[in-house]
């Protein structure tokens, strides 16, 4: 199997975003790059809109995301709760 | 010659302070909140008392009687900090700016039913003063609170409750100009419905255990209030009496009342888990408060709505504020 990525910019924002994709995705190895963030596992990879609002401490519209999101890698699933990238093994 | 051009990573030996690496380990960048939260109160060095006060430490937790082992627990799930506080209140500013001029525009006030105006007059304009107890007693709480994650939402929450006072004085200007404000402090000042509200809050205004004003102001006041006058009676009664132009205006009291209950709940659950005597003694102040402001507030409710529908509104509102306290780990 191969892994599934999300790379995001690394700030104040996506600080709290990771944390929340990491405790979503005990598995998860997170490789902290200049000014970026890679957040990679085996297969499967969840980022929940619920845990990110605890993380981030307000409303969170999965929207956003995008406006820190550099790239990914894997078939995306995403609504309004949830954006899940998988690879069909 | 040839030249390579080599990225190299140089990874920084602190990633933060270190009274910040003490408390959260030196693992992750703390976050901003963190940074600007922790430990940022003076603890040492403190050589002399206040002259006012001489009995007391200038930043002293025996002012209250709840104990804290570590007042940096009562942390703020807003995770407000001067910059996210600002830019969040700037967006709802926005907003109410916007209410305000559709409001004016659509000519809402001038076209609602006399009753629905007389309501707002006499219901939504007293409580500015309202707003301006709860300015003093949060200043209060964050004076003389211990621990900077308490005392600084607390200063927001004053300035929040300035803001409020300053929504409701400009909807009383749209409904009878500067008389509405004036008729307004007269009922506050005279009018039998006010008289035992204002008394109360004078109370409360004199306790100086600042957790306990904290409880009794934030918690359940503002816990029996909000849901009372803005979610059940504006939001409710006055919308099905052709007032929506009014609940257009009091958007930001209903949307603030939800946000800020997070935070208020928050602190209260976790001093109630520190100890059993901590328990105790919030649930001595949240029940005699509880009951007491119930009984207050049914005069207030009764400016609005007749005697039964008073009475079930103000009960409705007690139940829903002692279901909160019991989600808190308090009465159990």
């Amino acid at each position: 199997m191969s892994k599934v990525f999300i790379i995001l910019q690394a700030n104040e924002e996506t600080r709290s975003i990771v944390e929340a994709i990491e405790q979503d995705n005990p598995d998860a190895e997170v490789v902290h790059e200049p000014a970026m963030v890679k957040v990679q596992a085996e297969g499967n990879l969840v980022v929940r809109r619920e845990t990110i609002e605890e993380e981030i401490g307000r409303e969170f519209d999965m929207q956003e995301l995008n406006i820190n999101l550099i790239t990914l890698s894997g078939n995306v699933d995403e609504d309004e709760d949830a954006l899940t990238l998988t690879w069909n093994s | 010659m040839q030249i390579d051009v080599q990225t190299v990573n140089i990874e920084q030996k602190n990633q933060t302070f270190t009274h910040l690496k003490k408390r959260f380990g030196d693992k992750k960048i703390p976050s901003r909140y963190q940074e600007a939260s922790y430990d940022l109160q003076a603890v040492e060095n403190l050589h002399y008392r206040p002259t006012w006060a001489p009995e007391q430490e200038l930043y002293d937790p025996n002012l209250s009687k709840i104990r804290m082992n570590d007042w940096y627990d009562l942390k703020d799930p807003r995770q407000f900090y001067y910059s996210t506080y600002t830019l969040n209140r700037a967006k709802q500013q926005e907003t109410m700016e916007s209410n305000f001029k559709t409001v004016e525009s659509l000519k809402l006030i001038e076209g609602m039913p006399d009753p629905v105006l007389a309501i707002a007059q006499d219901l939504l304009i007293p409580l500015r003063h309202v707003n301006y107890a709860a300015n003093m007693n949060n200043t209060l709480v964050c004076g003389y609170g211990y621990g900077t994650v308490f005392t600084q939402p607390c200063v927001y929450h004053a300035m929040d409750n300035l803001g409020i006072a300053q929504y409701l004085s400009r909807l009383g200007l749209m409904i009878g100009d500067v008389e509405a404000l004036e008729a307004a402090k007269q009922d506050w000042m005279d009018s039998d419905a006010w008289q035992p509200l204002r008394r109360s809050l004078e109370d409360l205004m004199c306790v100086r255990d600042p957790v306990e004003v904290f409880i009794k102001q934030n918690f359940v006041l503002d816990g029996l209030l909000y849901p009372l006058v803005y979610q059940r009676i504006v939001d409710q009664n006055l919308v099905e009496q052709g007032g929506s132009g009014i609940s257009i205006l009091t958007q930001f009291m209903t949307n603030w009342y939800l946000e800020s209950k997070r935070w208020v709940d928050s602190v209260l659950k976790t001093m109630a888990a520190e100890s059993a005597e901590n328990k105790v003694v919030l649930e001595e102040w949240v029940d005699t408060a509880a009951n007491h402001f119930t009984s207050v507030l049914l005069p207030v409710a009764g400016l609005a709505v007749a005697g039964n529908q008073a009475d079930e509104l103000v009960s409705e509102a007690h139940d829903e504020l002692l279901q909160r306290a019991k989600k808190a780990g308090l009465f159990k």
